[in-house]
């Protein structure tokens, strides 16, 4: 039984759980996610990352923002209900080694699975610069956790409410231009913020990891749902991913996958807001 | 193709029945009078109906047809139809049971080597099968006149009852199953009846496999599944879904840490191929995996209460010629896609598909291009499918599998229009767990290498079905599973 231990709400749309799931939180590794489904005849198995993990008391954490149907549904449960179904975890885990400088560029919902790759960055020594980008003041999370684990924290917002008023690409930008420009940058947010911070680093040659987050279904490699474009070659981000070169994946084309059933998607939403919450 | 409907058939039967029983009850029929009773049609629902609903296509067998056709059966000495049978059913002692009307008596026969008759009686390509070899085809130099043993074994299935089998005492020993497709199945329940503890662990949050996330109700219906799944839990096999082997935990876990004495791997072929053609992850191309399993497993066909969207495609190209294509170009049509063509680079006769799936295809209105071969896949501004292109293709000679191999017509291509494609050319072995469990060796194909019993290179280690196999059929992964599983009890013994 994957039961919430607790549920506290981050901003908004952004809810943050801590569920009992023992073998997950034991085999978890950085960079890795689980497929959950509240309703086991009926809803959509829907990826989220494991934002931490303790393996002695046996729970995850899972952030997720409110978008749709089953994030909606999941919003809903309360501490002491359990969630139906977490699978996981699943997933290549980050590859995690002392490199020197590494900077972690967050875009919204992003710093949640961006957090435990930045605290494994760190313990394996690197030094750590996290760009904490949102729209705005209200949409920013994971602040406080960030800001302990980071040597730098630097946070940016569309509309200047909080931070400095830019995008996260241009505190990249100058991170990048500095004298000694970071060994590695991770980019992780909605799929146009990751393909401007790619095409930021490009110029520079700096090695640039993004996650992806492309539509799933089975989450095992077995219906080929989830498949995208990196160096001209067909990749599943379930298995062989989600984390890929920035430079070589073809980002034009999973933006236009992400869209494939954004009419149905939005008739769901519309349906589920007006009575479908449990 | 004309429908008869099942009343009338029903009609027919009763009628040849009647005058067959007076004749029975006077003296045994001759063999040619057995080879001139006619072969029973299976009741079907009608094409233009079963567009629309998802509800199985075939009704089975009336009792009637059942009669009659068992007669048809010449009860063959050398009963070649047994050898045709990749389990070995003592197919004419059943029939000989469906004639002296003990349903229960011939599911016995059936179960003697047999573990889920309910669906391989539906399932199976008969007609390359047990049906191939059969007396009667061959003397009407037409397989199909074959008696039709699948249909007969659906019907002793369908109405032999159902028991629990008997488990022997505890043993204290337990074995872990990796997957739940009939392989799986079929190893849990041969092991459990040696009173061996029996966890089946299966990734998905139903068990069943291929059988509830690939073939559609409308050729299996999810219940029947579901009750062979229910009678291994009443025999006190433990499923646990959600659970990936390999991710949630890894083999040599299984093995070490939760005191499982020896594993048995049904994971089965989930890696879809691709064309590896141009436009292939254009929005509207689909593995036909991913399509079905849309379908199917998340019931996205139930608009009204599924989350898990499916496109509704106007017009769609399908492509292969296997049941897996066949299904899916199936399923296009029950989710109101206007025109459905399944584009297939040999001919009909090659066509890998069960010639029953390919009749009813047809029947719903599928249309098929022979000798075509998917050049590429355009796109428009948006990315979005627009048309496919083909190129025609001609038989030239025989390859390696004596099939005639098809050659491009070079300059021959031209444009279909279409707005949704599903790839539906075959599965390799999903590399999940070998890739995790290095000391298991795989072939070149990524399937596992196992001996005649299933055992792996991995020490208390068997693998079986399409794993090991790649591709291939229920009947065949459920023959592995048995094998292995009296593998598995035999070394448990010591
Ligand atoms: C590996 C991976 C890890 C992820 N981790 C997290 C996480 O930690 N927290 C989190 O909040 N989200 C995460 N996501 C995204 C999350 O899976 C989607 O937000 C979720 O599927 C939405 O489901 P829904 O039913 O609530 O909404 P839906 O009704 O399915 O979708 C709502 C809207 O979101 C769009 N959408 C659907 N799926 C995705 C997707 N995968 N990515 C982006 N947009 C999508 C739709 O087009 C639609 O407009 C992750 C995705 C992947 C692939
Ligand atoms: C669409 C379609 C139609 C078909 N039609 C026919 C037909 O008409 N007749 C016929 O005879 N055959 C047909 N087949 C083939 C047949 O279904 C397969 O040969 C058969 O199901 C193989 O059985 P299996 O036991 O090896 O595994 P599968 O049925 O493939 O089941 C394997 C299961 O293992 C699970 N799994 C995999 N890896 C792991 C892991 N690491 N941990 C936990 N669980 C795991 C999977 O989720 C899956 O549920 C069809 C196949 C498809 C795809
Ligand atoms: S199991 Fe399949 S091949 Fe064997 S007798 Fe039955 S239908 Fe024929
Ligand atoms: S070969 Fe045909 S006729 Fe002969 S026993 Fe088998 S099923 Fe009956
Ligand atoms: S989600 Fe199905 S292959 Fe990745």
């Amino acid at each position: 039984m994957h039961t919430i231990l607790k549920r506290e709400q981050l901003s908004e749309q952004v809810f943050r759980i801590r569920v009992v799931a023992p073998l997950i939180a034991e085999a978890r590794q950085a960079g890795q996610f689980v497929l959950v489904q509240v309703d086991t005849e009926f809803g959509e198995r829907i990826p989220l990352t494991i934002a931490d993990a303790d393996a002695e008391q046996g729970w995850i954490t899972l952030i997720f923002q409110a978008v749709g149907g089953t994030t909606m549904r999941l919003a809903a449960l309360q501490e002491g209900d359990a969630v139906p179904a977490i699978l996981g975890p699943l997933g290549t885990p980050t590859h995690v080694e002392q490199l020197g400088h590494v900077v972690c560029v967050c875009g919204g919902i992003g710093a949640a699975p961006m957090y435990p790759i930045a605290q494994a960055m760190k313990a394996a020594g690197n030094r750590v610069t996290i760009i904490l980008g949102a729209r705005n003041h209200d949409l920013i999370i994971l602040q406080e956790e960030m800001r302990s684990l980071a040597d730098d924290l630097i946070l940016v917002t569309d509309d200047g409410s909080a931070g400095r008023k830019a995008l996260v690409t241009e505190p990249l930008k100058e991170l990048c231009q500095a004298p000694s420009p970071p060994d590695l940058v991770v980019a992780i947010g909605p799929p146009i913020m990751m393909k401007f911070a790619v095409e930021t680093t490009r110029p520079f040659a700096v090695r640039t990891v993004v996650s992806l987050n492309t539509i799933m279904v089975d989450g095992t490699g077995m219906c080929g749902g989830c498949r995208v474009t990196v160096g001209g070659q067909t990749r599943f981000v379930c298995m062989d991913g989600p984390e890929f070169d920035g430079h070589q994946v073809d980002f034009e084309n999973m933006m236009k996958r992400l869209q494939s059933y954004k009419t149905q998607e939005d008739a769901a939403r519309h349906t589920c807001k007006i009575g479908r919450n449990p | 193709m004309s429908h008869t409907t099942p009343e009338s058939l029903q009609e027919l039967a009763k009628e040849q029945w009647s005058s067959l029983e007076t004749q029975l009850s006077e003296c045994p029929l001759t063999a040619k009078q057995r080879m001139a009773i006619p072969q029973q049609e299976m009741p079907a629902q009608d094409p233009a109906a079963r567009r629309t609903n998802m509800d199985e296509v075939t009704y089975g067998y009336f009792e009637e047809q059942a009669r009659v056709e068992a007669e048809r059966c010449l009860q063959c000495k050398n009963a070649p139809c047994i050898a045709g049978c990749p389990v070995a059913i003592d197919i004419p002692r059943f029939i000989r049971k469906i004639s002296e009307a003990d349903y229960s008596g011939a599911l016995a026969v059936i179960s003697e080597t047999s573990l889920l008759p309910s669906i391989c009686g539906r399932v199976c390509p008969q007609e390359v099968q047990c049906q191939e070899p059969c007396t009667v085809g061959k003397a009407k130099k037409d397989p199909f006149l074959s008696v039709s043993i699948g249909r007969l074994e659906r019907f002793v299935a369908d109405h032999g009852g159902r028991s629990v089998p008997q488990v022997k005492p505890e043993t204290g020993k337990k074995v872990a199953i990796i997957g739940s497709g009939p392989a799986a199945i079929t190893a849990a329940a041969d092991i459990r009846r040696e009173g061996h503890g029996v966890t089946v662990f299966e990734a998905f949050h139903k068990p069943g496999g291929v059988l509830v996330y690939g073939i559609p109700e409308f050729r299996l219906p999810k219940g029947i599944v579901e009750e062979e799944l229910n009678t291994l839990q009443q025999m006190g096999v433990e499923v646990r879904t959600n659970f990936l082997v390999g991710r949630t935990r890894t083999l040599k876990d299984l093995l070490e840490k939760d005191g499982y004495n020896a594993i048995f791997i049904g994971s089965g072929a989930g890696l879809p191929r691709f064309m590896e053609i141009e436009g292939e992850n254009l929005v509207g191309v689909f593995a036909a995996n991913e399509y079905l399993t849309r379908s199917n497993l998340m019931k996205a066909y139930d608009r009204e209460r599924a989350d898990t969207p499916i496109t509704r495609p106007r017009k769609v190209a399908v492509l292969g010629g296997g049941n897996v294509a066949m299904d899916a170009a199936r399923t296009a049509v029950r989710l109101n896609a206007e025109e459905v063509n399944v584009i297939y680079r040999r001919t009909r006769t090659e066509m890998p598909a069960r010639a029953e799936e390919v009749d009813h295809a047809e029947e719903e209105g599928v249309v098929f291009h022979f000798l075509r071969n998917p050049a590429r896949i355009l796109g428009d501004e948006n990315g979005q499918v627009r048309a496919i292109e083909v190129l025609k293709y001609e038989l030239g000679e025989p390859d390696d599998s004596g099939r005639r191999r098809p050659v491009a017509i070079p300059g021959s291509e031209y444009e279909i229009e279409v707005d949704t494609v599903i790839v539906s050319i075959g599965n390799d072995s999903n590399p999940l767990l070998t890739t995790t469990t290095p000391e298991l060796e795989v072939n070149k194909r990524g399937n596992i290498v196992a001996d005649e019993s299933g055992k792996t290179s991995m020490d208390r280690v068997w693998a079986g079905g399409d794993i090991v196999l790649g591709a291939a059929t229920v009947i065949l992964a459920m023959g592995q599973g048995r094998k292995a599983a009296a593998a598995i009890n035999e070394a448990l013994l010591s």
